[in-house]
Parts: structure tokens; C-alpha cells; sequence
């Protein structure tokens, strides 16, 4: 409990690990509230509460069809945080890759020990 | 050329990244690679410049620095450890020393868990990056950008996938 307030900038917003489900929930397409609460089985106000901060960042839109509400991912506002996980992980995915070279020499050390080439 | 496997970022919570990478070798070679300042300089830098400090004090208390000189730019971290167990675990603080300006040591530090765990002689390495807060945590970022991360970026069209 005691989650912080700060959700001003999409980060935050999808830090939150239920919102994330939420984004999850909506890749695949517009959805009303009532099918996210099933999908992710969640009460109401609480997947209410989350989509409010999500749009309060743009993270997600709105619209309405009829009585529902139908909410949808909005890419542009993701882009900066999908921009810096991606560049965050390729970065770290070089250094293991690199780490990968190291560790196949230590293991063939290892392995071969008393027997240096 | 070796099979890459691809590293995991998750953001499992407003201050906190989880790195997460599994590696075909036992965790006793693994830890030594993070520890041993040599092999560090062999892949540290991340195939973007050349490690020129890596400075390792392994002990509770010790000190640690790293620094990587890429397209000129010098981007160095350091850190103290605080807890070790070998080839299990290291607790240690990090520190960007291009924090911005009004940005203090303490706030700009995160606190780095990594563990590593074996599965029939595999490793996995998990880092969980504890930022104190916000303004940690962008700086983080900004000294991402700075190593030059931010090439070529591939737009992807599924947003979603980022959010693993």
C-alpha cells in the first residue's frame, strides 16, 4: 500500500506492475472496462482507478460507443519509455554478450586445466 | 561466434529495474567475471569503447569503480559493496559521476542486488537496481543516453512488447 502519488510522467504510470497488465490487456485492441476487470480479475474501482492514471499520462485513450467506453493504447506516449527499456537492454545484452566470451575461455581454462594452449 | 541470449529489463516498481540474463557456464565463473577488474574490462564496455578503469575492492566496505571512454566521451560509475556472499550474491551502491547539477551522491545512488543461481550448470544472473527516487532513476536514464545508447532505434510498432 502507500504507493507514491507521483504518476505525473508515463514512467511512473507504467511502472506500476497492474497498469502494465492493464497495457498488456489493451495490445491486442480497444477494449470496455467490464472485459478488462474479467481478463485481469480485478475489482472494478481498482481497474477504474488505474485506467485514470493511465490517461491522466495519455498512455491510454478513450472513447465512447454507445454506453461503453472503450479504452486503447496510445503508442505515442509509450515511446519514451519503450525507447529507453530498449536501449537499456540492448545495452546489457552486449555486455553479456561479451560476457559470453569470457566465461567460454574460463570454462575451457577450467575444463583443461595443466593443459594451456 | 557465441549464441547470444538476450537480457530481460522489467520495471517491477516505480524506483526499481530488474536485469535479468541466463548464461551457459556455472555461477563460480560467472561471479568471477563481475569480479575480476581484467575480465571486466573485457566486456563492460559493451562493445561501445574501451573499459579504461575497473577498480575492484571485493569486500564489505570496498570500494569499486569502472570507467568507459566511448566516442570520447568518459562515462564512469562507482560504488561501495555492502554485502558479499561469493558466487551467490553482491550488495553494492552505484553512482554515476555525471549526476546533474543540485543532484547529490545520495540521492543520485541506487543500491544494486545481483544474485546468481545455477541449473544444471547454467547461471542466472539477476540485478535488481534499487533507485532512491525519481530523480534517481532519471538519472539513470540520462546516463544511458550518454554511453550512447540511444542509436538506431528501432520503432517498434507493438508498444506492448516493451512492457514485459
Amino acid at each position: 500500500m502507500a504507493r507514491a502519488a507521483t504518476t505525473a510522467d508515463a514512467f511512473n504510470a507504467v511502472a506500476e506492475p497492474r497498469r502494465r497488465e492493464i497495457l498488456d490487456a489493451l495490445a491486442g485492441g480497444e477494449r470496455p472496462v467490464n472485459e478488462l476487470v474479467r481478463v485481469l480479475g480485478l475489482a472494478q474501482p481498482q481497474v477504474s482507478k488505474h485506467l485514470r492514471v493511465l490517461r491522466e499520462v495519455g498512455a491510454v485513450n478513450v472513447r465512447n460507443e454507445g454506453r461503453r467506453r472503450l479504452y486503447r493504447v496510445n503508442g505515442q506516449a509509450l515511446k519514451p519509455i519503450h525507447d529507453w527499456v530498449t536501449s537499456y537492454e540492448r545495452m546489457w545484452s552486449e555486455r553479456f554478450d561479451e560476457l559470453d566470451v569470457v566465461l567460454d575461455e574460463l570454462k575451457r581454462k577450467e575444463q583443461g586445466d595443466g593443459n594451456d594452449d | 561466434m557465441t549464441t547470444s541470449g538476450t537480457a530481460t529489463v522489467t520495471l517491477p516498481t516505480d524506483e526499481q529495474i530488474l536485469i535479468t540474463r541466463e548464461f551457459d557456464a556455472p555461477k563460480h565463473l560467472v561471479y568471477e567475471a563481475f569480479t575480476t577488474p581484467e575480465l571486466v574490462k573485457r566486456w563492460w564496455n559493451a562493445r561501445r569503447g574501451v573499459v579504461t578503469v575497473a577498480e575492484i575492492d571485493l569486500r564489505v566496505g570496498g570500494a569499486w569503480r569502472h570507467v568507459m571512454v566511448s566516442d570520447g566521451f568518459e562515462v564512469g560509475f562507482h560504488g561501495e559493496y555492502r554485502e558479499i556472499v561469493p558466487n551467490e550474491l553482491i550488495v553494492s551502491t552505484e553512482v554515476y559521476e555525471g549526476l546533474p547539477d543540485g543532484v547529490s551522491e545520495e540521492e543520485g545512488a541506487t543500491l544494486n542486488t545481483a544474485t546468481f543461481t545455477e541449473t544444471d550448470g547454467r547461471t542466472t544472473l539477476k540485478i535488481l537496481v534499487r533507485a532512491a527516487n525519481k530523480v534517481s532513476r532519471d538519472a539513470i536514464i540520462d546516463s544511458g543516453m550518454e554511453a550512447g545508447m540511444q542509436d538506431a532505434m528501432d520503432l517498434l510498432e507493438e508498444v506492448a512488447l516493451s512492457l514485459r
